[in-house]
């Protein structure tokens, strides 16, 4: 690994890498989870099948990203134990994932501004210095791409369909934007990443990300919101409290018979 | 390694392919996890033991660890007992890594292949190409489901990604 990394370079410590690489892993876990609640409640059973199917997608990231910060880390925490056994307040997720599902268009909103933030970050961890984060990267990207086609596929459909449902995923997008500038702003530990040449540069992901959403904005005949200024920090593990409820559920099974097995 | 020492490597090798072309996709029997393309190496490593690198199509497919072991039983029952399973992440799956004779079994089961991403496939029963998508998802992560416009059959589609 260090021998990949230029000479003038600063070195991330494991733990600034393991911190970086569980935000990445606890917003696909969050997420997918989030969506997996979909699951024989979607509206039609085609939305129900895309629904779960992009959940695991997300999850199986999650796992790929999950079992790479436990083996940074060194202390010997599996998928499982980071998943399972840690509480809200370590968890690392971005917090607009953790938002509730809400109806149908609201999912479609929260899921296409991530999408958009997924797709615009895996392209760009692909040249990651850290070499199995770029691996689970260049295979997440492909997923996202088709993420993305169906979240803005539905959005647009949704924002220039009839007058209740434009007005209902325009109530979202206005609802949910305040938790986009946490996508788009690098705290200290992303611009120090990006430093280490572990990360993307933030403001080529903001100017991507923005493109990429006011595009899909103006087909949907959506207004696009004044840039929320709203400090959010899921990824300092300070959330809002739906993570805790989702939590609830996602940990459950786990913390009642620890071990157990099918 | 010595020339017999390699050749006994290559002989075992090409066992393992062997035993691996006899492990169907869980999901899709029809073809084996090599026409599949997931399997990305069969390799004799320094010490002598074999290394099999396998790839998941989806990160999330929830097949990928049933068909770990069903390779692993295989194995197994070839009396390959000694061998490393690995997974390999890069390349990525794709569609593109399907095999020709793959090709020709999925589409004979009735399951066509889109021929680029989001590219609308021929039917599989008539070879229409007047077909619609119903889901950009179907039965499996790797799968869209289609209409077809002209014999009206619904049909899955192994996605190009």
């Amino acid at each position: 690994m260090s021998a990949a990394i230029a000479p003038e370079r600063p070195h991330a410590t494991a733990e600034e890498r393991f911190e970086y690489t569980l935000r990445l892993a606890d917003t696909s876990l969050v997420a997918g989870q989030r969506l997996a609640e979909w699951l024989g409640h979607g509206p039609a059973l085609e939305e129900d099948l895309a629904l779960g199917n992009i959940a695991l997608d997300l999850i199986g990231q999650a796992r790929l990203l999950l079992a790479l910060a436990g083996r940074i880390e060194g202390r010997g925490r599996d998928e499982d134990a980071l998943a399972f056994w840690r509480d809200a307040g370590q968890f690392r997720n971005v917090s607009l994932a953790e938002q509730p599902n809400g109806d149908f268009g609201q999912t479609i909103v929260r899921q296409c501004l991530l999408d958009a933030w997924q797709l615009e970050t895996y392209a760009s961890l692909a040249g990651s210095l850290e070499a199995e984060l770029a691996d689970i990267a260049k295979k997440a990207v492909k997923e996202c791409r088709y993420h993305w086609r169906y979240s803005s596929g539905w959005l647009v459909r949704l924002g220039d369909g009839t007058e209740e449902s434009h007005r209902r995923v325009g109530a979202a997008v206005q609802d949910l934007w305040r938790f986009t500038d946490e996508l788009l702003t690098p705290d200290a530990l992303d611009a120090r990443m990006t430093e280490c040449g572990i990360a993307p540069p933030a403001a080529a992901i903001r100017e991507r990300w923005e493109r990429r959403v006011a595009g899909v904005l103006a087909e949907a005949k959506l207004p696009q919101p004044a840039r929320s200024h709203y400090p959010w920090h899921g990824k300092r593990g300070v959330h809002t409290e739906a993570l805790g409820h989702l939590l609830a559920t996602l940990q459950h099974l786990p913390r009642t018979y620890p071990g157990v097995s099918w | 390694m010595s020339a017999p020492a390699a050749a006994a490597a290559a002989l075992r090798e090409r066992r393992v392919w062997r035993t691996l072309e006899s492990v169907p996709d869980p999901e899709i029997p029809v073809v084996n996890v090599v026409e599949l393309g997931i399997v990305r190496h069969v390799r004799t490593a320094g010490d002598g033991r074999i290394h099999v690198g396998l790839t998941p199509t989806y990160s999330g497919c929830p097949a990928t660890e049933v068909i770990e072991q069903a390779v692993r039983t295989a194995l197994d029952h070839a009396g390959l007992d000694d061998v490393a399973l690995e997974t390999v992440l890069w390349p990525a799956w794709s569609s593109e890594w399907l095999s020709e004779s793959g090709r020709r079994k999925l589409e004979a089961f009735g399951v066509a292949i889109e021929p680029r991403a989001g590219a609308a496939p021929a039917c599989p029963r008539c070879a229409s190409r007047n077909v619609e998508r119903i889901g950009e998802f179907g039965s499996t992560p790797c799968k869209a489901h289609y209409r077809c416009r002209t014999c009206l059959e619904p049909f899955d589609t192994f996605k190009c990604i």
